[in-house]
């Protein structure tokens, strides 16, 4: 992967439009090759071939480029740099280091590179796991480097080399740079390797095998752990019209997941949330290693002001670094806030090729350019024999929050999980929004064994129970709109009333609240049997004919309320204490109402 | 950028709607500024919009009529539009859509020139939001709160009182603790001149217009110069919140005609349309204006911006409110149903949202319950609508006692609550007891989102409100 540096192939510049340069004399130049522009090295890649000339796509604004301009090749695609030095950073789309940027040219991005992404001046102490003379295979481990204090980073053996290893460098420091082994491949030729390597982001990373999701990725959030699960390798949707709370949701994920290392996207969204994320992720802990949230996630920042061939990039920038990690046996999850941005990039560089459009205006390939992405995310054995995965969840943005538009549309063919937000709940500040009617996950049946084996053998039962209630709460919910919540008997009241046990107590959730924002799984199912046992004996009071009201006055319902900001759920005992006053309300309902009427017999 | 002013093309080989197609060329840059000489020595600006070797494409500003394929001359100034100014040069005067002042003043030059088109904030450098804004009006403090920094757009429909509303904010907008420089920037982007009186007239009388920058690009002025206008007015804003540290109020009014003029363009230049005609690229460019909002680490200044648009047939999902929303943090919603009942500002706060406000509030901010009484309130204020849909369907009489408070608190919030006089300046307390005293309208059980301590703090409250504005409610009824 090393490029020619041998081989500057030039072409010159014959028209600008926006991002999209045509240049002549490009016969040198092949598809989708990186190539470098004029003297302040704008980046670009080849997006068109045709005889003598070529497109370029620019990832930098090209305000003041001239025809004439001369355009060197690269020799080699888009790529990433992949070693040690990516946790806890930040970069643009085209992986430019956007601190160092800061440092190097202050607070506005100017175009033109001049910064490598990974430092070349750090030292790494790096630990070798191999000597001399072995033979080595792609995706072996040759190496360690401490990347961060719990963070292992295994040097691999790139996936395109093999052969023997002829030196390999004595436990010290070393820069990303320096040359740590040298391999001999199968024809004789000799390859140097150092701490990183090259990789083209649109050619996915190869794995040995990759296998069926099992393991649920925890989130913290009830209404997705509960009721609309992920699966560590599996893929979802977000959608949601602008204030339904995509953002907050996503960043709630990247908070709480229980994936090893987060990759977020911020993909033409708000510079101001990627500043909150680097506020907030060095300050808040990850609950299960105690280290800042910062030193397991890597921001890929394209925000909407930023040049938009570059948002087009970022989304396999993003997923390449999380394919590196993937090699290394780690579990990763990509957020990609907001693909709909990456939509509607490609659709602007698509018309400016002038391109024939499809729907409302989207190429044609669009369909295709998503399902690509979305089959990067997988559980997979490695090359070098590990377990290890890519989640991805992507947001969708639906103009005018329409779900009928096409990159929803066609983001739901790809995704297993859909969860729905839904503009009426946000409106009336229920979050998350995500409408429990229209959401949808392809993996409660792969993960019910999980949950069977590992957590709560009871899962699939309480899991259907408390959906049915909310469907039948649904139907409910359009004669009451007709005609009044009076006007139900006391049996439908009960449905009514506990369906809104499940909604208030149990689905909404707050971001906000310290303890409430992240709720464990022994948390969430002692919460959820709590509230079934309550509807259990409301029907059962009702069906002794216990008047509604009453049943709504038992003081129990105010812990109910409280339960979600009150505890945490380490411990049992307090919920232990409410099941036993709910057990001890309703005895005494029932000997107080139904007492009586007994005499009169 | 190289000097090649000498250099002067006669005639252009096209002119179509407000694009010139100039043949020949030799080195000229990609968006970069063009004068054109029309056959009468009027010179009107112009930026190239696409370049190739021999063909240059430049949208003139000033409009093309009057222009003459054979007699108008063409000359490339080898830089972007470039503005340079200080505070000084700019406070309390009047300039066009372009720049150039109307007010009998010199043009400002004693700054650095800077490119209007800006430059992308490096996300590293932005400091989050924080500071909270008391606007004095009660559905913004209360339920949408301001912080500075913030890109806070007014979604308003043909004939609401958006103009009133932005003024009144400008007027009373000030931070709970301490003061600093501040200036305002106003850029009118295809306004009726009327409007903008009404602005210059508020300014004139609040004694701010000594701090106010004015960019004037009325209804009549061409339609191609409003993509400039709020260029000039942000250029203006980063040299005085970046350069100079003031904390600057960017009004930009009326993002709609913006839209339309990038429509017009795209259109005459046969680009292929995405939604309703606009150009695919709308959303970029529309981010390119209202990212140019925030904080920055290496200046103390801060620049919050104010966008107003009005929604085609009050459609919040057509593509200019739709694409702005999702670029802004929140938006504020006037409505028309509220308007026609009588209640000004007539803001729906619903549909509104300020995405900045849960870290600009609450204790050391404002008050530690200010989150959760918003919340309940927003409940309270959702479940009374659908109660009085469903009493327009089954009659007020039909509804059981409980929804009946629904319909009360509806009425009382709405009057009470969102309704205020245009000068009635509300601190964000008297905001927070107003809302309590609404809630407080229902039992305790039913107020789920707010603590049961902050019921008995501040709900419960005895004697009195602070606050002569406020009425008990049973003088209201």
């Amino acid at each position: 992967m090393e490029p020619k540096e041998s081989r500057p192939e030039t072409a010159v510049v014959t028209a600008i439009n926006g991002p999209v340069v045509k240049v002549r004399e490009a016969s040198g130049l092949s598809m989708n090759e990186l190539v470098v522009i004029g003297d302040r090295k704008l980046l670009g890649e080849v997006v068109e071939l045709y005889q003598n000339g070529a497109t370029i796509q620019v990832y930098e604004d090209t305000t003041g480029l001239e025809p004439g301009t001369l355009v060197h090749g690269q020799g080699l695609p888009l790529f990433v740099e992949l070693g040690p030095g990516i946790i806890g950073r930040i970069f643009d789309g085209t992986q430019r280091p956007l601190s160092a940027s800061f440092q190097e040219s202050g607070a506005f991005v100017t175009p033109g590179r001049t910064v490598e992404a990974l430092d070349r001046n750090k030292t790494w102490a790096f630990s070798p796991r191999l000597e001399a003379g072995a033979n080595v295979f792609p995706g072996q481990v040759i190496g360690e480097v401490k990347e961060l204090d719990h963070i292992n980073h295994r040097i691999l053996v790139p996936p395109d080399s093999r052969g023997s290893l002829l030196w390999i460098a004595p436990e010290d420091v070393y820069t990303v740079a320096d040359r740590i082994a040298l391999i001999e491949d199968p024809q004789g030729e000799q390859h140097e390797l150092s701490l990183y390597h090259r990789w083209p982001v649109r050619r996915l990373r190869p794995c040995r095998e990759r296998i069926m999701p099992s393991e649920p990725l925890f989130t913290g959030q009830r209404v997705v752990d509960f009721f609309f699960p992920l699966a560590k390798g599996g893929t979802a949707a977000i959608p949601g019209g602008f204030g339904t709370g995509k953002t907050i949701t996503q960043q709630q994920l990247s908070k709480w997941a229980d994936a090893d290392i987060i990759v977020y996207i911020g993909c033409g969204e708000r510079g101001n949330e990627m500043a909150g994320v680097l506020g907030d992720f060095p300050r808040l802990l990850d609950p299960r290693s105690g280290r800042p949230l910062i030193e397991r996630t890597v921001l890929i920042a394209n925000t909407s002001d930023m040049p938009v061939a570059a948002r087009e990039a970022s989304i396999y920038t993003g997923i390449t670094i999380a394919e590196y990690y993937r090699d290394m046996g780690y579990h990763v999850a990509v957020m990609a806030d907001s693909t709909s941005r990456w939509a509607e990039a490609l659709r602007e560089i698509s018309g400016r090729l002038e391109e024939m459009p499809a729907e409302e205006g989207f190429p044609a390939y669009l369909a295709s350019r998503l399902a690509q992405f979305y089959e990067r995310a997988g559980a997979v054995i490695t090359l070098g024999g590990e377990r290890g995965s890519v989640s991805v969840i992507g947001a969708v943005s639906p103009p005018g929050g329409d779900f009928s538009e096409p990159v929803t549309q066609h983001t739901r063919r790809f995704v297993s999980t859909f969860w729905a937000l839904d503009k009426e709940m946000a409106s009336a500040r229920y979050f998350p929004a995500i409408n429990y009617l229209n959401s949808y996950s392809g993996y409660v049946g792969a993960l019910a064994s999980w949950w069977k084996e590992k957590a709560e053998p009871d899962w699939t039962a309480m899991r259907d129970q408390a959906l049915q209630l909310l469907k039948e709460d649904a139907r409910l919910q359009n004669i009451v709109k007709l005609i009044g919540e009076d006007a139900l008997p006391d049996d439908q009241k009960a449905t009514y009333l506990g369906a809104r046990l499940i909604k208030e107590d149990f689905l909404q959730q707050s971001a906000y609240d310290p303890i409430d924002t992240y709720s464990q799984p022994e948390k969430q199912v002692l919460m959820l049997r709590l509230i079934l046992r309550f509807i259990e004996r409301m029907r059962e009071a009702v069906r002794h004919r216990i008047p509604i009201y009453r049943i709504m006055d038992l003081p129990v319902l105010e812990e109910f309320h409280r339960m979600k900001t009150a505890f945490k759920g380490d411990d049992p005992a307090p919920f232990r204490a409410i099941e036993k006053r709910l057990e001890e309300e309703f005895e005494g309902l029932l000997r107080r109402e139904v007492q009586p009427a007994r005499k009169e017999d | 950028m190289r000097d090649r002013s000498g250099i002067e093309y006669l005639g252009v080989s096209r002119v179509q709607g407000p694009l010139v197609f100039v043949q020949g060329v030799r080195s000229v840059g990609f968006r970069e500024m063009a004068e054109v000489v029309a056959p009468d020595g009027r010179t009107r600006l112009g930026r190239v919009l696409a370049v190739s070797e021999d063909t240059a494409v430049v949208e003139v500003f000033e409009g093309t009529a009057g222009l003459s394929a054979s007699r108008s001359k063409v000359r490339f100034l080898g830089q972007p539009f470039l503005y340079a100014l200080t505070s000084e040069e700019v406070l309390g005067r009047v300039f066009d859509g372009l720049g150039r002042p109307i007010d009998g003043g010199s043009p400002p030059m004693a700054g650095e020139a800077r490119d209007v088109n800006g430059l992308p904030v490096n996300p590293v450098a932005r400091v989050y939001p924080q500071d909270f804004i008391q606007t004095g009006i009660s559905a913004i403090d209360g339920m949408n709160a301001l912080v500075r920094g913030q890109k806070l757009p007014i979604f308003s429909g043909s004939g609401l009182p958006q103009a009133q509303l932005a003024a009144q904010i400008v007027r009373q907008a000030r931070l709970l603790q301490g003061e600093e420089r501040f200036a305002i920037v106003f850029a009118a982007i295809g306004i009726k001149h009327e409007e903008a009186q009404f602005f210059r007239k508020d300014f004139e009388e609040s004694g701010s217009l000594k701090n106010v920058a004015m960019f004037l690009n009325l209804a009549d002025d061409p339609s191609i110069e409003r993509l400039i206008t709020p260029r000039i007015a942000l250029t203006t804003a980063e040299q005085l919140a970046f350069v100079e540290d003031m904390h600057v109020l960017v009004i930009l009014t009326d993002m709609t005609n913006y839209c339309e003029a990038l429509r017009e363009v795209a259109t005459s230049k046969g680009e292929v349309p995405s939604r309703k005609g606009y150009p695919g690229y709308l959303y970029s460019d529309l981010a390119s204006i209202y990212e140019r909002a925030g904080r920055i680490a290496t200046a103390k200044g801060s620049i919050t911006q104010i966008p107003i648009l009005t929604m085609p047939d009050d459609d919040i999902t057509h593509p200019i409110p739709d694409l702005t929303g999702y670029i802004t943090e929140g938006q504020i919603v006037l409505d028309r149903g509220l308007f026609q009942k009588g209640i000004t500002p007539p803001i729906n706060v619903l549909p509104s949202l300020s995405r900045l406000m849960s870290d600009g509030i609450g204790p050391g901010r404002t008050r530690e319950d200010h989150q959760n009484l918003a919340s309940q309130l927003y409940a309270l204020y959702a479940n009374a609508k659908r109660v009085e849909t469903l009493a327009s369907i089954i009659g007020e009489e039909e509804l059981t006692a409980h929804d009946r408070l629904f319909l009360r608190f509806s009425q009382q919030f709405e009057r009470r609550f969102i309704s205020q006089d245009s000068c009635e300046n509300r601190t964000v307390f008297e905001t927070l007891d107003l809302g309590w005293e609404l809630a407080m309208i229902f039992p305790a059980k039913d107020l789920s989102r707010v603590r049961p301590e902050q019921i008995s703090q501040y709900g419960l409250k005895k004697g009195p409100m602070k606050n002569g504005k406020t009425s008990p409610i049973s003088q209201q009824e």
